[in-house]
């Protein structure tokens, strides 16, 4: 519990402390600079554009991996992890490389916003694909059988059928996209070339303002972040909640048949 | 088919994305063959930061496995008030980006911090040297290996150790002899996890390290420093062994728990 | 005929599963596919949805060849064993999905549903989802979706496999009743011989992928084609290497009227109202069924002798 506190809670109040120093006027002040602003619009733009990419894609690549065999697939669905683990500076260096100045394919978009959407997209990768995964994997084939049966075909089946029992996962995972693309580091610091007003993302500015001894400009950057990604994860846990149900008496009998 | 056009355009993206630039850095490194890659490496820059980075990992390894061993127990066998709260809290580090996470370190444990200060005054510098940098590895990896070993403490149940309790085992003997060989699999994967997100820890090292080259230059930012200073064969080079590394502790954490789907690493 | 199967083969992968089987399905009956696990009913009956293809035969329902017909246009009403409900739907529907799918007037649907859901007797539970039900109102349910759309043809695949005993003999007895009313073809695939008895006109016997035997529930009990069929339709016991019923087995205490052979009692278990009086017979073992006033009558204990005699079914 000590230890937590030490590690984790002082640390992350006292970057919102800091950030409140000047007071509010000073923290929209901080937030508010043409530099910092533009790197805010930049980084909740692209982050918002990852997401719906994400969502899209990863429902794809998880019906492909769970639905379709090709040989191979099971070396592909091991791939899906390594943005996980692969380092960001790792993962920035490894885009620049293929789509940057010395490209063998001859595709330049370095120091574009092109550029910082492709570093997101990579790191991103996994997570729609790996939360709706399992639970396309435990989808009840039955109910898929019941509405063949009924005269559905396979796109109203995958309309009506499938797809409302994946947008729970759906959501959960483009959340989860999102918010760790908005904190997005390491991979965009080479690819996007870092121009202020133009490709500088949130962390990256942060970065910038601590090393140059702002820490009070930073501390607000961040903050703004920290609220961001909180309210995702709050609006995710809300909707991830069951509705409230009827109360179990409805199993209560009437008409004798059980 | 619909079914081809679905699998192609899947196949396609992760090309795209995922496959051919990966490809690339080794094809880039070992282009020239495998001599520039050691010769690379074997700089006294690069061994230093081979040598930082595993200190550093492993030292915050070591300590968020006491810490996750410890909080796994608490949250699967007890229950006390503020026990959501802490659950929420544990999953924190996930969600905040690396640089804040280095700021609010330095903002903590600076030199002109109130916490740091007084550190400093005893001799004991945490910014800008080894502490901070594994005090920040710590923070950002600390979910993994509670999260690894709390579900299945939750599956094992307290039955077997209750039927220690029963035969005469005090709470020691119970955990070293009961709980730890029922958790073996998932802490293995846990530390597992934690290692290679400790390995790769960039931006909450950059901030608090300051970056000094022979000092406190990790190997995530020594591939930065050499790109950046357009010795790109040494980038490229140690990109490569930290590639490597991470395509390894992937295949290691498939043997371990081939179901699972969730790693992270920055 | 409401469905011809003919010469039906399936194989999963090396493994026979249906070996030429030709069935006949009168229109408006109630047939049961029995027979004991992996015996192929289940495939069967989904051959005949149209949701397993089968190897080579023919499948013929109200006289129109649905070999290769998709399981949509078949026009089969199934209701699986685990219901198969649409959970993230209400009740209300689940039933109208059919309905849907075909694109009837709202009012239309309306009134449909509102009328099957008062014939399974779930009209209060409209608004439910189906988490919220007992496993027997989520079974109505998936009946009265299945009914929904008019099917030529009802197929229910372990219907109550997965509910309590007590719920299955109920829900058994009421499949039965609403089958009265509602008289469209049935077909349901059980295990479970006394269920099979009470509920069908027919029953098809199948095992290892071959139908043993086919006729009406007295007809296969009375005269069963084999022992295995003669086994698995209810109690059986065996004289002289003959099968023979239990409660065909008449036994008395004197041998003046040659009643068949001697025996040794050596336990009797009471059963209600019933007796099984389990017997040494030329050392083979062997029991009958008596009632209690003929133990009574008898007064027989182990170690009693009595005398065996095979009575036939007038």
């Amino acid at each position: 519990m000590i230890f937590l506190s030490l590690v984790v809670f002082i640390p992350l109040g006292a970057v919102v402390i800091r950030s409140g120093e000047l007071g509010l006027a000073g923290f929209w002040q901080a937030v508010r600079t043409p530099d910092a602003w533009a790197s805010l619009r930049l980084t909740l733009v692209a982050s918002a554009i990852v997401a719906l990419i994400n969502l899209v894609m990863g429902t794809l690549i998880a019906w492909v991996l769970v639905r379709d065999d090709f040989p191979g697939k099971s070396i592909v669905d091991a791939l899906i992890d390594l943005p996980f683990a692969l380092p960001t500076i790792v993962a920035g260096l490894v885009l620049l490389a293929l789509y940057g100045p010395k490209s063998p394919l001859g595709l330049d978009i370095a120091y574009s916003r092109a550029a910082v959407v492709v570093a997101l997209l990579f790191v991103t990768l996994p997570f729609v694909v790996r939360t709706v995964q399992p639970v396309l994997l435990e989808l009840d084939r039955d109910m898929e059988e019941a509405a063949a049966s009924l005269g559905a075909g396979p796109w109203v089946t995958f309309r009506r059928i499938i797809l409302p029992n994946l947008v729970p996962a759906m959501l959960s995972g483009t959340g989860l996209a999102f918010t760790r693309a908005i904190a997005e580091f390491g991979s965009t610091v080479l690819i996007s070339g870092n121009l202020p007003f133009q490709t500088q993302v949130s962390a990256v500015y942060i970065f910038g303002q601590i090393e140059t001894d702002n820490e009070t400009a930073a501390a607000a950057v961040a903050t703004v972040l920290l609220v961001a990604a909180l309210i995702v994860l709050i609006g995710l846990d809300l909707l991830q909640r069951p509705r409230p149900a009827s109360s179990s008496s409805v199993l209560v009998q009437r008409g004798g048949l059980p | 088919m619909i079914k081809h056009a679905l699998r192609w355009t899947a196949l396609l993206y992760l090309f795209f994305l995922l496959v051919l630039p990966v490809a690339l850095i080794a094809w880039r490194t070992f282009g020239d063959g495998i001599a520039p890659f050691i010769e690379s490496l074997s700089s006294p820059e690069a061994l230093h930061a081979f040598q930082i980075t595993f200190v550093v990992a492993l030292w915050a390894v070591a300590i968020n496995t006491a810490f996750g061993v410890g909080m796994a127990i608490l949250l699967a066998r007890h229950s006390f008030p503020g026990k959501r709260l802490l659950n929420a809290a544990i999953d924190l580090p996930l969600a905040v980006s690396p640089v804040v996470v280095g700021l609010a370190l330095v903002l903590v444990y600076g030199r002109f911090a109130p916490v740091g200060g007084w550190l400093e005054s005893l001799g004991l510098q945490v910014i800008f040297s080894t502490p901070g940098m594994v005090l920040a590895t710590v923070f950002v990896s600390l979910p993994l290996v509670v999260r690894a070993v709390e579900p299945v403490l939750n599956e094992l149940g307290t039955e077997q150790e209750q039927a220690a309790h029963t035969l005469g085992a005090g709470p020691w003997p119970t955990f070293l002899r009961i709980t730890v060989p029922g958790i073996r699999a998932a802490l293995a994967y846990g530390v597992v996890l934690c290692l290679a997100r400790a390995l790769g820890e960039y931006g909450a090292i950059a901030v608090v390290s300051g970056r000094l080259v022979g000092q406190t230059q990790t190997l995530t930012l020594f591939v930065e420093e050499r790109f950046q200073n357009f010795r790109e064969g040494d980038a490229f080079a140690a990109a490569t062994a930290l590639a490597l590394i991470a395509v390894i502790t992937l295949l290691v954490t498939k043997l371990l728990h081939p179901k699972h789907r969730s790693m992270d690493s920055r | 005929m409401a469905i011809q199967v003919r010469h039906i083969n399936k194989s999963f992968g090396a493994t026979p599963v249906l070996r030429d089987v030709s069935i006949d399905v009168k229109p408006g009956s109630l047939t049961a596919l029995l027979g004991p696990s992996g015996g192929g009913k289940s495939t069967l009956l989904r051959v005949i949805a149209g949701l397993e293809q089968p190897d080579s035969g023919t499948v013929v329902i109200n006289g129109v060849d649905a070999t290769n017909l998709s399981p949509q246009r078949r026009n089969v009403g199934f209701v699986f064993q685990h219901y198969a409900a649409f959970k993230h739907m209400t009740v209300y529907d689940n039933v109208a999905f059919g309905l849907q799918i075909r694109k009837r007037p709202k009012a239309e649907i309306r009134s449909r549903v509102k009328e099957l859901l008062h014939l399974v007797h779930l009209e209060q539970f409209a608004t439910r989802r189906p988490a919220q039900l007992s496993g027997g109102q989520r079974q109505r349910m998936a009946l009265a979706r299945a009914l929904a759309v008019e099917p030529q043809v009802l197929l229910l695949d372990e219907p109550f496999g997965a509910l309590d005993a007590q719920v299955r003999r109920e829900l058994r007895s009421w499949l039965r009743r609403l089958h009265d009313e509602v008289h469209v073809t049935t077909v349901f695939v059980t295990h479970d011989q006394e269920e099979a008895i009470e509920v069908a006109d027919t029953i098809v016997v199948l095992a290892d992928g071959i139908v043993e035997q086919a006729g009406a529930p007295h007809d296969l009990y009375d005269n069963p084609a084999n022992p295995f069929v003669m086994r698995f339709l209810g109690p059986v016991t065996e004289i002289d290497g003959e099968l023979v019923r239990p409660h065909d087995l008449e036994l008395s205490t004197s041998d003046d009227q040659k009643c068949g052979p001697q025996a040794t009692v050596t336990r009797i278990v009471r059963l209600g109202f019933e007796e099984r009086v389990e017997m040494l017979l030329s050392g083979q073992e062997t029991w009958a069924q008596v009632t209690r006033g003929t133990a009574h009558r008898l007064a027989l204990s182990p170690g009693s002798t009595v005398y065996v005699k095979k009575v036939d079914d007038p």
